[in-house]
């Protein structure tokens, strides 16, 4: 598991999230639109995979994704906090 | 309830610390037009708001701007790591560093801590959303006196320019935010 990987995986995790985010926004005024809830599910259902990857890869970076990848000790505190800049 | 995600909205990464510059941007911490009075005002007005859309518009922007705290405490946390008490002394943040050292504090760039008198929730739905639109005007200048200050060349906080439809530095990282 590389650190580049990992960096690479998480840039991803960001994209996604922000795009799923945005039309989130746009959504709450446009309930309708059959387009924006398309994109809305694609950007959605890409960043859960990808949340599920990183837990089981490199460590849960959400409670919800810690059981894929629990192990014989609690990552979620152990592992860097993102104001961290410890892989630097 | 809030879940949490451990990641920033936007990643910081500042090599070059600063103090002076800390001092600067934690007004967007606690300062009067800064992303806590942001949060709580959404949070708040959202209780009373008789319509779902915007009751769901105040919950996500609300909770938008929890993640811009973290940015802008992550910002002056790696702006202030690590410093001597000389640096401390030199760039200016002796006043801050008696009180708090280099732990986060809301307040604004002038020492004045963060205050729920600067934003409003009146329970009456177009007195409150006219506040939320004065707030992301006085947000977006808040943002615009920044970059006059503390934006420089060669900014850890820089990256490239981007085009969008509200105002945005194309020089530094506070283009990248504007207020919900």
């Amino acid at each position: 598991m590389s650190q580049m990987e990992r960096k690479n995986l998480l840039f991803y995790i960001d994209a996604v999230s922000f795009a799923a985010l945005d039309i989130s926004l746009y959504l709450d005024s446009h309930p309708e639109d059959e387009e924006a809830l398309h994109y809305f599910r694609h950007y959605s259902q890409a960043k859960q995979q990808a949340l599920h990857e990183y837990a089981l890869r490199f460590g849960p970076l959400t409670l919800d994704s810690v059981s894929a990848n629990c192990g014989d000790f609690w990552k979620w505190a152990k592992q860097p906090w993102p104001w961290e800049m410890e892989d630097c | 309830m809030f879940n949490y995600e451990k990641r920033l909205q936007y990643p910081v990464r500042i090599h070059r610390t600063d103090a002076k510059m800390a001092k600067a941007i934690i007004t967007q911490f606690g300062g009067p037009d800064g992303e806590t009075g942001a949060s709580l005002r959404y949070l708040s007005q959202r209780f009373a708001m008789p319509y779902r859309e915007v009751m769901g518009i105040l919950t996500d922007i609300g909770t938008e701007e929890l993640n811009h705290i973290e940015m802008i405490c992550t910002i002056v946390h790696q702006l202030t790591r690590n410093l001597t008490v000389e640096q401390i002394k030199e760039q200016g943040f002796a006043d801050y560093y008696v009180d708090h050292t280099t732990g986060l504090w809301p307040q604004a760039s002038s020492g004045v801590p963060f205050s729920a008198a600067t934003f409003q929730s009146t329970g009456d739905p177009i007195t409150d959303l006219m506040e939320d639109l004065a707030a992301d005007g006085a947000g977006i200048r808040t943002t615009k006196t920044l970059c006059q200050t503390v934006c420089r060349p060669r900014s850890p906080l820089r990256t490239p320019p981007q085009k969008h439809l509200t105002w945005r530095c194309s020089q530094c990282f506070f283009g990248n935010l504007t207020s919900g």
